[in-house]
């Protein structure tokens, strides 16, 4: 499989390795031929359960119910789709979570770059106790307890934000950020204009903003899909349904088995339910990753650049 | 001048210009240092409940001091030896299995040829890094579903039999845990590992091909030393958050059936402190005050190991 695989696309490689598969030493070959095996089984097996489940949320409640399905779509149809899109619960959650995502993503975005920016300023006074006020709490916390006394005091239980407030600040994102300013952005611009009269809030807004495009984007992604995948907020603070996200409703369909049937407004459906809640899981897992999936090529170029500045010592 | 880049023309246009400046930057800090306080200094003062018996009325501060009580209740108390091994065992199998192989797949698709394959590789892999614990646990409950799910019909397709179900044995636990967590994360931890390949210098490959190096010798002796101080670094975080079972996986994994292994300190500390009928809050925080020394300590064992072996470390 290696083999096949390996000629074609040999011309496109880089350097030294601009040589045809045949030439390689018999080693190399072996080497190669192995490798090859490896990525495919890797490929084979992170890929398998998705298409599996794409393939049976676009087949019949009865072909899903029997095991039909193990590959591709049997028997298509979309009825677990018309049953996520007639179910009450999944569609208010679904809003909660889109309100969620949103504003606690603003939030942290902001919390972190403004933070970020005053720390990467070499004559902010303080400095250094400030970042140690910040990442002594990465290696250490009060623990589930008192967070939920605290969450209690606020009186934050039961409302929105509490999913939206904890974690506005995360200490790794913002030592992203500043590694990033202090490194794109030389200290010459900050005294230059600083000359000129402007302002540190301005320079923030006409510098430091547009410059920071890139990492802009890795800490939106990272704490959008925090967000939209956060579950365990919301099964410690909040106890009205009414303000559930999609994760937690999410939990009782797909784990807890709890398919409400009043929920299904359609009366025919009702009457199919049995076939209906198999198939339904698979079209609601698709329906709830489908949002990050469909982001997933803008921000693809990013992953590796946000992981490189990661790794750059703050 | 450029060792020291004044945040504002301090040394030229007078005082009145850098207080104001400074004032501004503090603005800046502000909203991040009231957040830190009260979201996570305020809790850790509140951690003083664990040598306390926290009584509701009285509030954190008010009530009775009793010393160790708490923490000896736990460690006399009849699940301490099995929820430490459970923790214990899960988060050692999970290191075992999930540190090296992300290393493995960096430098195997790295060394591979055919670029579009790589791409289609990596991009593949990234994705069940995005997938929301509750999905990837909701498709491990419908993929071993004995009768609907994918195991299930490729069991029966080859025995014949119904595949027994998976999430109701306590010994397939950790192999359901780990696994699926191998299939969630290989691709994204090997990303660092792959940026720090991405790195090497090509004239290293080059003059040990001249000298008749195979690919598995370059891979072995060029590549592998290269990403030897991040997986350090990889390691010592590992290492440090050893007893830092996640949470929500656990829980959302946990059944009546299974729970003989997959009672873990923190689900532990979510049941007796705050599911109703229990709500024993200084025992609970006790036990997770434990558990966060524990996390602490090995962090700096094993930054302090590493330090002296002379690689690499976090401070």
């Amino acid at each position: 499989m290696g083999t096949a695989r390996a000629k074609p696309t040999s011309k496109a490689e880089s350097g030294a390795k601009k040589v045809k598969f045949s030439t390689h030493p018999t080693s190399d070959k072996i080497y190669y031929v192995f490798s090859g095996i490896i990525l495919t089984s890797i490929l084979i097996a992170v890929a398998y359960p998705l298409i599996y489940v794409l393939s049976a949320s676009f087949s019949s409640g009865t072909a899903v119910s029997s095991g039909q399905v193990l590959l591709w779509p049997v028997d298509i149809s979309l009825e677990g789709y018309q049953a996520v899109f007639k179910n009450k619960d999944i569609l208010r959650s679904y809003g909660n979570t889109f309100l969620y995502t949103i504003l606690g993503t603003f939030i942290n975005v902001t919390v972190v770059m403004t933070c970020a920016y005053a720390l990467s300023r070499p004559g902010l006074r303080g400095r250094n106790f400030f970042m140690i006020l910040f990442t002594f709490t990465m290696f250490f916390s009060g623990g589930l307890i008192p967070f939920y006394m605290l969450m209690r005091n606020l009186h934050l239980i039961d409302t929105m934000w509490a999913m939206v407030l904890p974690g506005a600040l995360s200490v790794y994102n913002m030592i992203i950020a500043r590694t990033f300013i202090q490194s794109s952005i030389p200290g010459e611009l900050v005294e230059a204009t600083s000359m000129d009269g402007c302002s540190d809030i301005r320079f923030f807004f006409s510098f430091v903003l547009p410059l920071s495009k890139a990492v802009i984007a890795v800490i939106t992604l990272f704490s959008a899909v925090g967000h939209w995948n956060a579950y365990f907020n919301a099964l410690m603070y909040l106890n009205d349904r009414s303000l559930y996200p999609l994760q937690v409703i999410l939990r009782e369909i797909l784990i807890m088995n709890q398919v409400d049937v009043s929920m299904i407004m359609d009366p025919e459906l009702q009457q199919a339910n049995v076939q209906a809640a198999a198939v339904l899981k698979y079209a609601l897992i698709v329906v709830a990753t489908l949002p990050i999936l469909c982001v997933y090529p803008f921000i693809q170029k990013y992953f590796v650049k946000g992981v490189m500045i990661g790794s750059l010592k703050g | 001048m450029r060792s020291q880049p004044l945040p504002s023309g301090r040394a030229k246009n007078g005082s009145k210009k850098s207080i104001r400046s400074g004032w501004q930057l503090y603005l800046f800090l502000l909203p991040a240092v009231v957040y830190i306080v009260i979201f996570a200094y305020v809790p850790m003062a509140g951690v003083q409940i664990a040598f306390k018996e926290y009584d509701f009325t009285k509030g954190i501060w008010g009530s009775e001091w009793v010393g160790l009580d708490n923490f000896s209740r736990f460690f006399e108390s009849y699940q301490f030896w099995t929820i430490i091994r459970n923790t214990l065992l899960l988060s050692l199998y999970s290191l075992v299995i999930s540190f090296p192989l992300p290393i493995l797949f960096a430098l195997v698709l790295n060394s591979f040829i055919g670029q579009k394959f790589k791409k289609i590789v990596q991009s593949v892999s990234y994705m069940p890094h995005f997938i929301s614990t509750v999905v990837i646990v909701g498709m491990l409950v419908q993929i071993f579903n004995p009768r609907t799910g994918a195991f299930g019909s490729l069991y029966t397709f080859f025995t014949g039999n119904v595949m027994p179900d998976a999430f109701a044995n306590p010994d397939l636990f950790p192999h359901l845990y780990v696994w699926s967590g191998i299939w969630q994360g290989i691709g994204w931890s090997s990303i660092i590992y792959i940026a720090a390949l991405s790195s090497v210098d090509e004239h290293l490959h080059e003059a040990a091909q001249i000298d008749g190096a195979s690919r598995l010798q370059r891979v072995r002796h060029i590549d592998f030393p290269s990403i030897l101080p991040t997986a350090t670094i990889m390691l010592i975080l590992a290492v440090g958050n050893l007893m830092d079972i996640g949470f929500e996986k656990v829980f959302l994994m946990q059944n009546d059936l299974n729970l003989s292994s997959s009672e873990v300190i923190s689900t532990y500390v979510y049941k007796v402190g705050l599911t109703i009928g229990a709500g024993d809050f200084s025992f609970a925080t006790a036990i997770g005050l434990f558990n966060s020394v524990i996390n602490f300590v090995l962090l700096i064992i094993v930054n302090f190991a590493a330090k002296r072996m002379g690689n690499a470390s976090l401070w």
